[in-house]
């Protein structure tokens, strides 16, 4: 019994998503993202990563996971029996995006319109319209060493990005610490990725267009009343204006990692920062440990 | 009638419709100028269920050119001045009808 409680504080007992997230591009969300995942997985931690970034996934090139299985990401669209078609058009009626539409005696569907809310099909009086698999991605699983490792990958020429972001999150494990890495920006695929999540991570750069998306994005998470953080990577350019506005704001900077060249030369390289140069180990556990107690306050509340 | 044709068609403030025998003609105003997406779709419907036949415009995407083209409806594109001269020029022959769509999607809507 006491091992049991022993191994439920040091474990993570139930699943524990954190998203690594951003608002401006090119923060460092993967760089974080990567070494949290692995440095957990090193300490013996039950840890999967998980590339949300599915117009862009590029966790693999530094995880360098094995794949073992793949599936397709599919989205249901419109696919009208024109014999059974009345052209009554209350199918173009209830769409909100123009993509099915009837014009005379035709009934056209655009498939790269439709958001596959399926009211199409619910209205049709005579039954003529049927859902159809679309492949708009694919999502491929495997093992980076210890990590399990999800991502997911939109087809090029489509737009359902919130779609296959949905399917690569199916995966998340319990009894696991999930780290998602999400995509840059505020719009429909980073609600999408940070949706549910325990515990966001805004990474930013220390310069004006850092803090101008950063605010963005604690707008995004604030309305989602998501518990967040910010990290500065690249720490030591540009102005204090992120750390001014972070203590006045009551907001938690938990990392801090320096313009160091030799991080940008083991990320061009493909490397891991906790890999390569052990001194940065440290703000990693520093990170891992802000999270746990982070998770402990939120277990305590449930 | 004497107003510039709009360069772009799903997304153009109105629709004149010209009937070219009398010159008659009545306005149409579009609903789809600030459609989140599929402008062009809906438009080119408007215009179809008009009863028109023919849209004389500056640019036109390719969904909104499926659209007309199976409505029966002809295309002209790069047409530009007034709506009086553009009207002429059709009754005058001297418009050629598009083969297709002239432009990409979301053509004219970045700022």
């Amino acid at each position: 019994m006491c091992n049991r409680i022993l191994v439920r504080k040091n474990n993570m007992p139930t699943g524990f998503v954190i998203a690594v997230a951003s608002g401006k591009g090119g923060t460092g969300k993967t760089t974080i993202a990567t070494n949290l995942a692995h440095y957990v997985a090193g300490l013996g931690q039950k840890v999967q990563y998980l590339d949300c970034d599915v117009e862009e996934p590029n966790g693999h090139i530094f995880l360098k996971p094995e794949i073992d299985r793949s599936q397709e990401a599919t989205v249901d669209v419109p696919e009208v029996d024109l014999e059974k078609c009345t052209t009554c058009g209350k199918c173009g009626q209830i769409c909100q995006y123009g993509a099915i539409v009837c014009v005379k005696e035709n009934v056209l569907t655009f498939e790269q319109l439709c958001h596959s809310c399926g009211g199409c099909w619910l209205v049709c009086p005579v039954d003529a319209i049927e859902a159809k698999s679309l492949k708009v991605g694919d999502i491929e699983l495997g093992k980076a060493s210890d990590i399990d490792f999800v991502h997911g990958r939109l087809r090029v020429g489509h737009m359902r990005t919130p779609s296959v972001i949905k399917q690569v999150k199916k995966h998340i494990e319990e009894n696991c610490l999930s780290v998602i890495d999400v995509p840059p920006g505020t719009s429909c695929p980073v609600v999408e990725a940070v949706r549910d999540a325990n515990f966001v991570l805004l990474v930013t750069e220390p310069t004006p267009f850092g803090l101008n998306d950063l605010k963005l994005a604690i707008g995004l998470v604030r309305q989602m009343n998501l518990p967040f953080a910010v990290a500065i990577n690249r720490y030591g350019i540009g102005n204090d204006q992120v750390e001014e506005y972070c203590t006045a704001e009551n907001i938690d900077i938990v990392m801090k990692l320096p313009d160091d060249r030799r991080i940008a030369e083991a990320y061009s390289s493909g490397r891991l920062i906790v890999d390569v140069l052990s001194e940065y180990k440290k703000r990693f556990a520093e990170l891992y440990e802000y999270v746990r107690r982070l998770r402990a306050r939120i277990n305590d509340k449930r | 009638m004497d107003s510039e044709v709009d360069p772009r068609f799903g997304r153009a403030a109105y629709f004149v419709i010209v009937d070219t025998e009398t010159t008659d003609f009545s306005v149409i105003e579009n609903e789809n100028v600030a459609a989140a997406g599929g402008a062009g779709i809906s438009s080119a419907k408007t215009v179809a269920d008009s009863g028109t036949e023919a849209v004389l415009t500056g640019n036109c995407g390719p969904n909104a050119e499926r659209t007309l083209t199976a409505a029966g409806v002809k295309l002209y594109t790069g047409v530009g001045g007034t709506v009086m001269e553009a009207a002429e020029l059709f009754k005058s022959g001297k418009l050629t009808e598009a083969a297709g769509p002239n432009v990409q999607p979301h053509f004219g809507t970045e700022k």
